[in-house]
């Protein structure tokens, strides 16, 4: 704990930890500084002036060192001889601000004027207008005239697309360098900054392409001026119009809390559409930003032109045939369900098929659930509190193409201490800011995680961390691969001390034994004892809120349906053969072939999906679900924690949310399931489900303060995101560890000729639920390629971004070639829905495709 | 009693050949109004014929009867409605809401929408109440195009006019 410093602010005395800059202190006791360049998150830098304001500081005699006193015993103040910036100054001892003087007052309303002296008559048209820091500073500090000659406004240009999704208007930028400063910082991708000086300085953007970055958005949340707007906002309606809808990010297991803002328009016949997709803070899982992925593609697709949509008596009459065929196949059902379901549907459906003694079945390509499960991240779990003495290993996971958020809070991590172990087959973004990474071939996942504790370096940090998280991720493996490296993982826990974890320790149970950690047992017998006996036993059976074990999933509630314990099959094709399947929100058809083949065999299909998809166009029976965005649910991300969505726009006609939908399939069949609302089927689920026991829609939507204080009147200080009134989530509670064999996978070994193909994700690819956002298209685009080690790539006579052809189980397809100098020579990285089918890594053959 | 009817008899005679006639044959007759009466509203265009509406909606903001609704869209130069990067794709008033107060005239930093001097509103329909802008533009001025034109690149980048003194 910080010394604690006793100042006061215009008379009020308020008590700060050391180090706090005046402006926060003021914001704790509800006096506010105005700031334009200042961010709560983000260093100081001073720029605009904004925050002026008068300073005292106790005077002591040099002689003495002892206080100068006034005549009436207070201590005397020392003034600077100007005024001071707010946002610079940390609170010192006997500190006495006063914001509200006439010379303050003075000071900030020449700044202001200043800097309306360059500042365009754009409010009408500008989409900052009504929640822009500077109109509304403005109008509570400015003067009501300006001193200087209107012919001398500065002119710049107003329409600069930084990228494809940000524009910038020159003529209203102010110069806070917030953009620039938060791309540096926090995202860590340094593609803006200032071009020449004075009055002409300007925001360019380095790089081809213009403002390479997923966090973009953000900036134009922070920027205090309309100069960053976004490309699907603009001018899409004053900020006064809009509605709010809290929801929660579906793009990814970091479930970023949002907000819609809803509308109702013309082009809609009157009702209510989205219009954009705002941040909503949550400190504890996405603070106050969101990537550009859910920020442009957040719901795009759930108003894709190929959404199911039925007449009412169409609904019906395509519930009654389901019925029939699942009162006629019984336990000879087999339900498919994928994790872009809401616990409330998954629930509902794992009741319905026991009720008719069916297998479920989760679909997904990523294994080892069963691990997080036991060994996740449970209540008190922050990665925002990672810091010194904890250790961060990032296993098989491209954490910035696969969850954004992750990427950029581990990051802020790893700069604040904490000890980030990234373990990749090739170079990702993350390995900049890592203490240790760690390389390995493709095939390797496993025994590189086992080797780990076996490291010098790295072996003590995992050791000796408070906290142990680790990240595991799915690149380049299949199922098998993701399950066995899951395995690996969680076995890491037993050899630190922090990871006594919930009663015994896991070199206890039966199905890991010890000897698998290493491969050299020495090892472990010379370190092993000595960390233990340092650590008290007692100490040791708490287990660290932030320890715990993370699946980088690709979907927004898998780790909800590994809770409720769907599993994936080992072998799903062979398991649909014959029978009657029931496929919610999945489509193996349009993933894989083979699956589609599969499905082609099965006796009957029904698919229950808000998208015309492949699965879609095969069954025999199709229901038309609602999105998340026209119905309430409930979300479990990755970091077990459970959050809660609300309904933004109504329900397409002859639509129903999942469970409903799912809660009159039941009733056909003469099962009882409860459809009417989510909450009433949470309250089910929180009894059925010791992991739930606890969550209720009431706890989930308990807000709480959170620091920085954002998003109320005072935008000019946090940005736009908007502040969260809906509630921050519950995290479960974790589950008994399962028993399970060791897996194995069998490695694969290119022939003559022959290369491993290996499945990579990439941020944007053609996933149902991304290929919709139209603004999107040129990013796809820019990820549809497959990378090969550069003297591969030269080998085949081809040059980076020829199209390269690859042929895989007889089926070709072409992809662009891309350079990747950090695998090896022998792999091809294919991206993951992108047109060809690979779920596991797999051999092909490359080679150069023929002219077109 | 013959006396009061022979008075009021001879005021209705008078009436009717000695004093000036109020009444006048509307509808083929109408009576001039005063020149700042608040009739149905007008959306203008500059002289050379874009629009001055620039879907700003602060009309609508203004508007104490909800009855403004904008929709704004962008510009190019390829398919310009206005000056600036922004136009009103949808404007519609709802004339059963107005109650011409003129808020809207205030609120307007184009100068776009005023209320003219028509008053004659009547509708057999509910729906035919809600004026389009279609409805509520003036004509493109003689020899100008209407709106969308093409215009030369980098002309007309502000959507505010510039007033050289605000007392204008
Ligand atoms: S940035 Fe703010 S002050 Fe500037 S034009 Fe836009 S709304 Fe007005
Ligand atoms: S674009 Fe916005 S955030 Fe960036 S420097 Fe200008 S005013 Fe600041
Ligand atoms: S005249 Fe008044 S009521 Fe009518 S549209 Fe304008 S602001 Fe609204
Ligand atoms: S009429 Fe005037 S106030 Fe209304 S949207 Fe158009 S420009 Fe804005
Ligand atoms: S100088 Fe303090 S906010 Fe800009």
């Amino acid at each position: 704990m910080a010394k604690l410093i006793n100042l006061t602010i215009n008379g009020t005395p308020v008590t700060v930890p050391a180090g706090t800059l005046v402006v926060d202190a003021a914001k704790k006791i509800g006096i506010d500084i105005p700031v334009f360049c200042y961010h709560p998150k983000m260093e100081p830098v001073g720029m605009c002036r904004q925050c002026l304001v008068e300073i005292g500081r106790p005077m002591v005699d040099r002689a003495t060192g002892q206080p100068v006193l006034n005549e009436d015993g207070s201590p005397k103040l020392q003034f600077m001889p100007k005024l001071e910036t707010a946002c610079t100054n940390p609170v010192s001892e006997g500190m006495a601000v006063f914001t509200e003087t006439a010379k303050a007052k003075s000071g900030q309303k020449e700044i202001l004027e200043l800097l309306l002296t360059s500042h365009p008559l754009d409010c009408p048209v500008c989409d900052k207008g009504g929640e822009c820091p500077l109109q509304n500073l403005t109008m509570e500090h400015a003067a009501d005239e300006s001193r200087f000659i209107f012919d001398e406004k500065h002119r710049a240009e107003k329409h600069v697309p930084l990228g494809d999704l940000i524009f910038l208007d020159r003529e209203r930028c102010i110069q806070c360098a917030r953009c620039i400063r938060f791309q540096d910082i926090i995202a860590g991708e340094p593609v803006l900054g200032f071009y020449q000086r004075g009055r002409n300085t300007d925001i360019v953007t380095y790089g081809e392409p213009g403002f390479d970055s997923i966090f973009s958005g953000n900036t134009s949340d922070i920027c205090p001026v309309g100069a960053l707007t976004t490309a699907d906002f603009r001018f899409g309606a004053r900020p006064w119009e809009l509605k709010q809808a809290a929801s929660v990010c579906s793009q990814c297991p970091v479930g970023c809390n949002v907000t819609f803002n809803v509308r109702r328009e013309a082009k809609a016949g009157g009702g209510y559409v989205i219009k954009r997709v705002m941040p909503r803070q949550n400190e504890q899982v996405n603070e106050i930003w969101m990537c550009d992925k859910g920020r442009f593609a957040g719901y795009q697709y759930t108003e894709a032109e190929s959404r199911l949509m039925a007449t009412p008596a169409g609904l019906d009459a395509a519930v009654g045939q389901a019925v029939a065929k699942l009162v006629e196949s019984q336990s000879e059902t087999v339900f498919l369900a994928s994790g872009r379901l809401a616990n409330e549907d998954l629930f509902t459906l794992k009741q319905l098929a026991a009720a008719l003694h069916a297998k479920t079945y989760l679909y997904t390509q990523h294994g080892g659930g069963e691990f997080t499960t036991a060994y996740g991240l449970t209540s008190g779990a922050d990665l925002g509190a990672l810091g010194k003495g904890d250790t961060v290993l990032v296993a098989a996971s491209d954490l910035y193409n696969e969850a954004p958020l992750w990427h950029l809070r581990l990051k802020a991590a790893a700069q604040r201490g904490a000890t980030l172990i990234v373990a990749a087959a090739r170079a990702t973004k993350l390995d900049e800011f890592a203490s240790f990474v760690v390389r390995y071939a493709y095939g390797d996942e496993v025994a590189t995680i086992q080797a780990l504790p076996a490291k010098d370096k790295i072996g003590e940090a995992i050791k000796n961390a408070n906290n142990l998280m680790i990240f595991y991720g799915s690149d380049g493996l299949g199922l098998a691969g993701t399950t066995a490296l899951a395995q690996s993982c969680a076995e890491l826990f037993s050899i630190s001390p922090v990871s006594q974890l919930t009663g015994s320790p896991v070199s206890q149970s039966a199905s890991f034994p010890v000897e698998q950690l290493t491969g050299k047992p020495e090892d472990r017998t010379t370190e092993q004892p000595e960390d233990r006996t340092t650590e008290q036993p007692e100490n040791r059976t708490t287990r660290k809120s932030n320890t715990g074990l993370i699946g980088v999933w690709s979907t927004p509630n898998q780790q909800g349906a590994l809770e409720m314990g769907f599993r994936p099959a080992e072998n799903l094709a062979a398991e649909l053969a014959g029978k009657t399947v029931y496929v919610i929100a999945a489509d193996p058809a349009g993933d894989d072939p083979a699956l589609a083949e599969a499905l082609k065999a099965a006796k009957t299909v029904i698919a229950q999906d808000i998208l015309t998809t492949k699965t879609v166009k095969l069954a025999d029976v199709v229901l038309p679900a609602a999105a998340f965005t026209e119905r309430e649910g409930t979300y479990t991300n990755g970091e077990r924690r459970v959050q809660r969505f609300y309904p933004a726009v109504p329900t397409r006609p002859g639509t129903k949310a999942d469970f409903a939908l799912l809660a009159e399939v039941a009733k056909g069949c003469g099962i009882a399931l409860e459809g009417r609302s989510p909450l009433l089927v949470m309250n089910r689920l929180s009894t059925a489900e010791p992991a739930f026991s606890g969550v209720s829609y009431e706890t989930l939507s308990q807000p709480a303060e959170q620091w920085p204080l954002i998003g109320r009147s005072d935008l000019y200080y946090g940005g736009t995101s908007y502040e969260n009134k809906l509630g921050l989530g519950v995290t479960l509670a974790l589950q008994p560890k399962a028993d399970r064999q060791s897996s194995t996978v069998s490695g694969l070994r290119p022939k003559e000729n022959e290369f491993l193909a290996v499945p990579v994700t990439k941020l944007y690819d053609l996933g149902a639920t991304v290929a919709p956002a139209k603004l999107l298209s040129a990013h796809i685009e820019r990820s549809a390629v497959a990378a090969l080690h550069p003297v591969t790539v030269e080998k085949l006579g081809l040059g980076a971004g020829d199209q390269l052809s690859v042929e895989i189980n007889g089926a070709q397809f072409t992809f662009r070639a891309a350079l990747d100098a950090s695998i090896s020579t022998g792999v091809v990285l294919i991206p993951r829905s992108m047109g060809l089918a690979i779920s596991a890594p797999a051999l092909v053959k490359l080679h150069a495709a023929e002219k077109a | 009693m013959l006396k009061e009817f022979g008075k009021g008899l001879g005021t209705i005679l008078r009436a009717l050949f000695f004093e000036k006639k109020v009444t006048i044959q509307y509808p083929e007759q109408t009576r001039p109004v005063a020149p700042r009466y608040r009739g149905r509203h007008v959306l203008h265009r500059y002289d050379n014929g874009l629009e001055k509406c620039i879907g700003c909606s602060l009309c609508a903001a203004a508007c104490p009867s909800d009855a403004i609704f904008v929709e704004a869209s962008e510009n190019t130069d390829e398919k310009r409605f206005s000056p600036g990067e922004r136009y009103a794709s949808t404007y519609e008033i709802n004339m059963l809401r107005c109650i011409y107060c003129g808020f809207c005239e205030d609120a307007c930093p184009t100068e776009a929408i005023t209320l003219e001097h028509q008053y004659e509103l009547s509708f057999t329909d509910r729906r035919d109440a809600i004026y389009t802008k279609e409805r509520l533009i003036e004509a493109a001025p003689q020899g100008m195009s209407a709106t969308p034109q093409v215009t030369e690149p980098g002309k007309f980048t502000r959507s505010v006019p510039e007033m050289r003194d605000p007392q204008d």
